[in-house]
Order: structure tokens, then C-alpha cells, then sequence
């Protein structure tokens, strides 16, 4: 943190710009000015597969770097709205040029996924939160390694494989991904240079819809992949991020073999949206008690002191927003609009809206 | 929830799900009970169809927001940054008049665009939909010393829900000022005039009182941790602002004293007294003027119990009044100078209060409903009368506070009630 910005995040500063920050007013001079504000330009989108793109950054000042594996809130305003998303880094951290990048799968109902792929353009400006997660590499790498991912959770782990590629790690990593076909796999052509060129990695891809005809592997993930790879659970420290399924399966192959505390895991949320369901499904989460609850189909506020909590609330009717919160994410349908808002962390008024599917609030 | 008045709320009958309930304390013991609020000017029917149309009109511009909206709270927020900056800078030159003054100027035009277009506009909730943290009603807080919390719930909540109705609103003369007939007369009143002068200086100061709620504690109607709470919010926001305004900008200008004279740093710290001062005058006009000219009624809890979505919207049109005026100087308002507007649709954003006005006038006309609103200088004019009137004597006894007859009926209502709880508890 340089001697500018340590000062201008000083208490007298505070002092003499509260109650609001500093950011406030040199946001006023340029949007990348700011000294807690992490923001970005676009410097390209690229385009991965037919659905998936690559967005590369360039953080401002404000930006603390990221470790290989974790994510990032990506916020983009889209017609005076901001979106926020959770997206895994998938750039290599070595990287001197001071950008980053995301890599997005675009879901066919993800607002923000699509607008990623199919309209951003180089110059926006992002709104982004500092990179979070423990899904990480440990700072001394051990000798062996399994990455293994499925569909669009390659992401962090290709950010762990091209870091450790630059660095010249010397450790055998064996990296595995699941993906539906070679068409549907995002850095193919990359990941093709990087086994021919990192001595130490093994890349295999089991593609499971659209075999390739020599391929060595086929189907799901099953114990028998890692034998024919000769990864070892026990002793191998290994990384897996994917869907729920693989996930789970992963899981209890580690969990039979003892092996549990080597595996490091991450789930890829795409919020399920069923718009048209008329009942009431999913999970509503109270993130801050710790409480889970199925959904009754009633409002938030109701369902959240239905499970005892008492959340502040004023009308209960949508006007005096005494009870607006944070929704973490999932989706919920305004009870006299009957408008959908499927925004990761945005505010809602918890007396007008009902959850549809899994929903989590900061309550 | 150690809020005695927010715990008693039930909870089946009013969920928000039924739009066209009454909110929470209003639904009486009796629920089939109908409230009577408009039934001089409408039909039940009518009502609902009041009502109707009014959430259609509030749809059609929640449908409608979007990047303008959020352009112009960008634009005004830019502008209060300008202004704020260059208020700052001018009040450390009070060696040079002109520039001082215009700072002063400068300073006070910030601290009213913030405190209102801004501000209370944000904390209202009207650009939560946009998800930008800088104008999240949540996280808002304003360049005024009261605490943004405490202010949401007396404004947003108790104030909004329960607009001009007697023993609820706790804005009808804010306990201090006999503004409305229907209010007993005391003997402080009589120097309505005087004190309400006194508070438009310090209206600030005012403000963050009001929000402790002290009646509301000695009242048994606030818990002891919720009135310490209050009290420490408001001390911790004090003491932000008083530093920021009167210790920490003159602070900086004593480096200045070599180079000029020993005063300056008072000069500052004058300066931003006079800001503030400037600020409340404002503030102060535009609130009084928004509720309390003659023409704006009130209501009995009476009246409102089990009262529907349409009669909400008339006891807010009825029970607010707006001032004519250029564009310019809305914006300066915050557009409570659409105060009707602003009370029926208290969360979308105040720039579209001039359109909506459109459609509130034609419903008006419609329904053979009145619309108050004249020139800044008739409703102050009127607010002006209405304390002066008001804070004589009354000739009714009834309408005087501690008369023996106001005492006896007090007596004979809480008896009343006592009775009435004992034969619940009997039965």
C-alpha cells in the first residue's frame, strides 16, 4: 500500500470527509480513483467456446491480487442496474501486465452470463470486491497434485495450472477435467500446448457425452480414473470444483479410501431458477443465524420469524423499507409486482417478496 | 425487537402478500370494522378503484426506471461534490469577503442537495433498485447529526404508515408545536411562534432530539435498551459531525494563521456554522410547509382502523401539501415540494414526482378531491398562521390540555380501558 493511499485511508481523512469516504468524492475526479473501492476497465472479452467467454481486467490501485483459486464479485451495471456475480479467477497469477481475467460459462438463464458473452465491451467499468476463498494452493506446493474439475469449474483450477506452470513448479500435477464435449470445453487448445510443454503436468480430458475415439478414459468420474492415472487419494493433496454431482462422488470415494482431508473442494452455484413453479421449493437460507428453512412460499419476512428470528420490520407493505436487507443470492418474486430479481447481493424489501427456489439473506 | 411498538404487530391478517391491508397496529380488535377515512368524498367502491388506479400509475414508473434515473442521482450526487468541495476551499479564504461568502453559499447548497435530493431521497429506499452501494437506503448516511437509523424509523416508518394521524404521527407538531385543531392546547404553546423560530436554526439538532424519542420512553412505550441505544447512536453521530465541522476543517486552517491572521480557523469554524444554519432555515421551511398550512387534514386512529389500500392513498393526499415553483428549485427541495407525491409513492424516484403529478391531478379531478398546494410564500404564510392561532388560548375547554374537563375525559378513557382489559382477562 503506498504512502498516498495509506494516507488518504487514514482516520484524520475520515475525519474530515464523514459520513461519507474519501472514495466518494475522488470517484467524482475518476471512477478507477479510490482507495477501498475495487473497480476495473474491460480490456477484452474472449470468446472460449460458442458459450463460454474470457473477460480480462485491469484493477485499479485498490486491487490486493488474488491466489490461484479464488473468486471475485463482478458487478456490471446494465441499464442503470448493477449485477452482481461470483466468478472463479482463471487467469495465472504470475502475470505481469497487471490485468486478471474471469472466464463465464453464459447459463441460458444467467442475465449477467450473457450479457458477459454477448455484449460486454472493452472500457466498461466493473465493480468489484477483493478475491475470497480458501479453495487455494498452500504457499509450499507439495510434490503431488490432482486438479480435478468438471464442465465450467475448470476456472480456478486452470488458474492454479498456469500459475504453477510459470512458476516452474517441478511437482507432478495431474489435471483432470470433465467436460460434455471438446466443443464445450473452455481453454482446449491451451491446455493441448500446456501438456506438450510443462513436463511435469498430466492433462487428461474425459469428454462424457462425445467421446474421443482413444481416448484413455471414459463416463462419470470413478475411482478407476484416478488408478489409471496412478494418483493415490491418501497422499496426493487434490482440488476438485465442478458440479454438485461430481462434487458428492468425489467426495465419497476420499470419504471410503479415509482420504477425506486432502481433498479441498468448491461448488459452482448456478442458481436454479424455475419461474414458472407455482409451489413453493428450495431452501431459504438466514446465512447470519446459521438457519435453514424450506420454503413455505411466504414472505421472507414471515418465513424468517416463522423460524424464530426477528428480523426489523416497519408497513409490511412494501413502502417504508424498515426491513430491507441483503439477499445473498437466489431469487425472489415481488409479491404485488410479481417481479423477478435474481441479483447476487442486492437489497430487497423481505415484507414484499417470497423466495423461488434456494434463496440466502444476510439475516 | 426490544421495540414495544413493533413487537405488538401481528402477523397473519397483514401479510404483505394482501397489498390492500392496513398496516400493522391499525387493524383494530374489531376487524370487521371498516375504516371511515374518505367516506365524505367516496363510496367504498370508489376507494378501491382510487387505489387501484394509483398502483397502476406507481407500476407504470417502478416499470420504467432505469439508466436516466440512475444518470440524474449520479448528476446531482456530482454537483453536491462540487459544491461541497468548493464551499470547503472558499470558507478558508474569510481574508477575502467575496470568496468567503460564496464559500458559505457554496457549502450550504451542498449540505441541503445532500440532506434532500440526496439523502432523504436515498434513505427512502428509491435507488435500492439500482444495487450500487453508494445510494443503498441501507448503508446511507447523511451530513446531518441525526443518525440515519433512528431517522428511518420516525420518517420512513411512523411518519409514512401513519401520516397526520393523531396519537401515531409523531411529526403533527413534532410534540412541541400546536400545529392542528384537533390538538389540545397547552400553555407552552403559547409561544409557538418564538420556539418554532428557535428550531428552524437548529433544526438539525431538532431532528436528531425527535428521533431519540424520549416521550415515546417515559411513555413506557420504548424499553430501556432500545432508548439507550438511540441515545448512543445520536452521540456517536454528534460527535462525527461536530468534529468534522467545528474542530477538524478549522484544525487544518491553522497553518494558514502565519501567513494571515490568528482568527482565520474561527473564521472557518464560522463559516460552517453558518452553512449548517443555512441548511436548517431550508430544511425547516420545506418541511413545515409540506404538512402544516391550514388546509391539511388530520386524522383520528379511529378513523384509520382497518383502513383499505385506497384510503391510505387519500389520507396521504389529503394530509399533505405542495409548493409551486421552478424546476431548480424542486431540486433543492428534493422534490418535497411534491410532498402529496412523495407521500403517495414515498419510494420511487423523487425526480419523477413532477410526471406522476400529472396523473395524481387527473385522478383528483376525477374524484372530486382537493390538492393543496401554492407558493412557497402562501404555505408559509399559512404555517406561519396556523402557530400563531393556534398557540392562543382556545375559548372550548375541551381543547384545552389540562383543563379539569380534558382531565376528566382522560380519566373517564382510561378507566374506560382498564375496565375493558379486566372483563378480557375475567372472561
Amino acid at each position: 500500500m503506498g504512502i498516498v493511499r495509506k494516507a488518504l485511508a487514514s482516520r484524520p481523512i475520515a475525519a474530515l470527509t464523514s459520513p461519507h469516504t474519501i472514495d466518494h468524492y475522488l470517484d467524482q475526479i475518476h471512477p478507477m480513483l479510490a482507495v477501498k473501492h475495487v473497480r476495473a476497465r474491460v480490456v477484452e472479452v474472449v470468446h472460449e467456446t460458442g458459450v463460454a467467454s474470457t473477460v480480462v481486467l485491469r484493477p485499479n490501485g485498490a486491487w490486493r491480487g488474488f491466489k490461484p483459486g479464488q473468486h471475485v464479485e463482478f458487478g456490471v451495471e446494465v441499464d442503470g442496474k448493477r449485477r452482481v456475480r461470483v466468478f472463479s479467477v482463471s487467469s495465472s497469477a504470475r502475470r505481469k501486465d497487471g490485468t486478471f481475467s474471469v472466464s463465464v460459462k453464459a447459463h441460458p438463464d444467467g442475465y449477467v452470463s450473457q450479457y458477459l458473452h454477448h455484449e460486454l465491451s472493452p472500457r466498461t467499468l466493473i465493480h468489484l470486491s477483493q478475491a475470497d476463498g480458501d479453495f487455494v494452493l498452500p504457499d509450499v506446493v507439495p510434490d503431488d497434485l490432482l486438479l480435478l474439475s468438471g464442465g465450467s469449474g475448470i476456472t480456478p483450477v486452470m488458474s492454479m495450472l498456469r500459475t504453477l506452470s510459470e512458476s516452474g513448479h517441478t511437482g507432478r500435477v495431474t489435471f483432470l477435467h470433465y467436460a460434455r464435449s471438446r466443443e464445450d470445453e473452455m481453454f482446449s487448445e491451451e491446455l493441448d500446448a500446456l501438456a506438450a510443454s510443462y513436463e511435469f503436468v498430466r492433462i487428461v480430458r474425459v469428454y462424457t457425452r462425445e467421446p474421443e475415439a482413444d481416448a484413455e478414459l471414459a463416463g462419470r468420474f470413478d475411482l478407476v480414473h484416478l488408478k489409471h492415472l496412478e494418483v493415490d487419494p491418501t497422499s496426493t493433496l487434490s482440488y476438485v470444483c465442478g458440479p454438485a454431482g461430481l462434487i458428492a462422488s468425489v467426495r465419497d470415494t476420499y470419504d471410503e479410501l479415509g482420504a477425506a482431508e486432502q481433498l479441498h473442494t468448491e461448488y459452482f452455484k448456478v442458481p436454479t431458477v424455475d419461474l414458472d413453479a407455482e409451489d413453493a421449493t428450495g431452501t431459504l437460507t438466514f446465512d447470519d443465524s446459521g438457519i435453514d428453512a424450506a420454503n413455505s412460499g411466504a414472505t421472507i419476512l414471515e418465513q424468517a420469524e416463522a423460524a424464530g428470528l426477528t428480523p426489523e420490520f416497519g408497513c409490511r407493505m412494501g413502502v417504508c423499507n424498515t426491513c430491507a436487507l441483503k439477499k445473498n443470492h437466489g431469487a425472489v418474486r415481488h409479491v404485488i409486482t410479481g417481479e423477478v430479481s435474481a441479483s447476487t447481493d442486492e437489497t430487497v424489501k423481505i415484507c414484499v417478496h417470497v423466495p423461488v427456489g434456494d434463496v440466502n439473506v444476510a439475516l | 425487537m426490544s421495540h414495544l411498538r413493533k413487537r405488538n404487530a401481528p402477523i397473519e391478517p397483514l401479510s404483505a402478500s394482501n397489498h390492500n391491508a392496513a398496516p400493522a397496529p391499525l387493524v383494530g380488535e374489531d376487524t370487521t370494522k371498516r375504516a371511515t377515512i374518505g367516506l365524505d368524498l367516496m363510496t367504498y367502491e370508489q376507494l378501491e378503484d382510487f387505489g387501484n388506479e394509483l398502483d397502476a400509475v406507481r407500476q407504470r414508473v417502478l416499470d420504467d426506471l432505469g439508466q436516466t434515473d440512475a444518470d440524474y442521482i449520479r448528476r446531482v450526487i456530482k454537483v453536491q461534490r462540487v459544491f461541497d468541495v468548493l464551499g470547503r476551499v472558499g470558507i478558508f479564504f474569510p481574508f477575502f469577503l467575496p470568496v468567503f461568502i460564496a464559500g458559505i453559499v457554496c457549502l450550504a447548497v451542498a449540505k441541503i442537495l445532500e440532506n434532500m435530493e440526496i439523502g432523504h431521497n436515498v434513505m427512502h429506499g428509491q435507488y435500492d433498485w439500482m444495487n450500487d452501494p453508494v445510494v443503498d437506503g441501507k448503508k446511507y448516511e447523511w451530513d446531518n447529526v441525526a443518525p440515519a437509523q433512528d431517522w428511518k424509523h420516525g420518517h420512513n416508518y411512523i411518519h409514512h404508515t401513519y401520516t397526520n394521524i393523531h396519537g401515531m404521527d409523531r411529526d403533527i407538531g413534532y410534540n412541541m408545536f400546536r400545529i392542528d385543531e384537533a390538538q389540545p392546547w397547552y400553555p407552552s404553546h403559547r409561544v409557538n411562534l418564538p420556539l418554532a423560530f428557535l428550531l428552524m436554526l437548529f433544526f438539525e439538532w431538532g431532528v436528531m432530539y425527535h428521533g431519540i424519542e424520549l416521550d415515546e420512553y417515559l411513555g413506557g412505550r420504548m424499553s430501556k435498551s432500545e432508548f439507550k441505544a438511540r441515545k448512543k447512536r445520536a452521540w456517536q453521530k454528534v460527535r462525527r459531525q461536530v468534529v468534522k465541522d467545528y474542530v477538524a476543517f478549522p484544525v487544518l486552517a491553522i497553518p494558514l494563521i502565519p501567513f494571515t491572521a490568528w482568527w482565520v480557523p474561527l473564521a472557518v469554524l464560522g463559516g460552517n456554522v453558518a452553512a449548517n444554519i443555512i441548511r436548517n432555515i431550508w430544511t425547516f421551511i420545506i418541511i413545515f410547509c409540506g404538512h402544516f398550512p391550514a388546509e391539511v387534514e388530520t386524522f383520528t386512529e379511529d378513523e384509520a382502523q382497518n383502513e383499505t389500500r385506497g384510503q391510505w392513498y387519500l389520507r396521504q393526499l389529503l394530509g399533505s401539501a405542495n409548493i409551486t415553483g421552478s424546476r431548480p428549485f424542486h431540486v433543492m427541495t428534493g422534490n418535497l415540494s411534491y410532498q402529496v407525491e412523495h407521500h403517495l409513492f414515498p419510494d420511487i424516484p423523487a425526480r419523477r414526482y413532477p410526471e406522476v403529478a400529472e396523473d395524481v391531478h387527473l385522478l383528483v379531478e376525477k374524484y372530486g378531491l382537493t390538492y393543496n398546494t401554492g407558493r412557497l410564500s402562501k404555505q408559509i404564510g399559512s404555517v406561519v398562521r396556523q402557530l400563531a392561532v393556534l398557540g392562543r388560548k382556545p375559548s372550548d375547554p375541551y381543547k384545552v390540555g389540562n383543563s379539569p374537563e380534558s382531565k376528566a375525559l382522560r380519566r373517564e378513557k382510561r378507566e374506560a380501558e382498564k375496565a375493558a382489559r379486566e372483563a378480557m382477562a375475567n372472561a
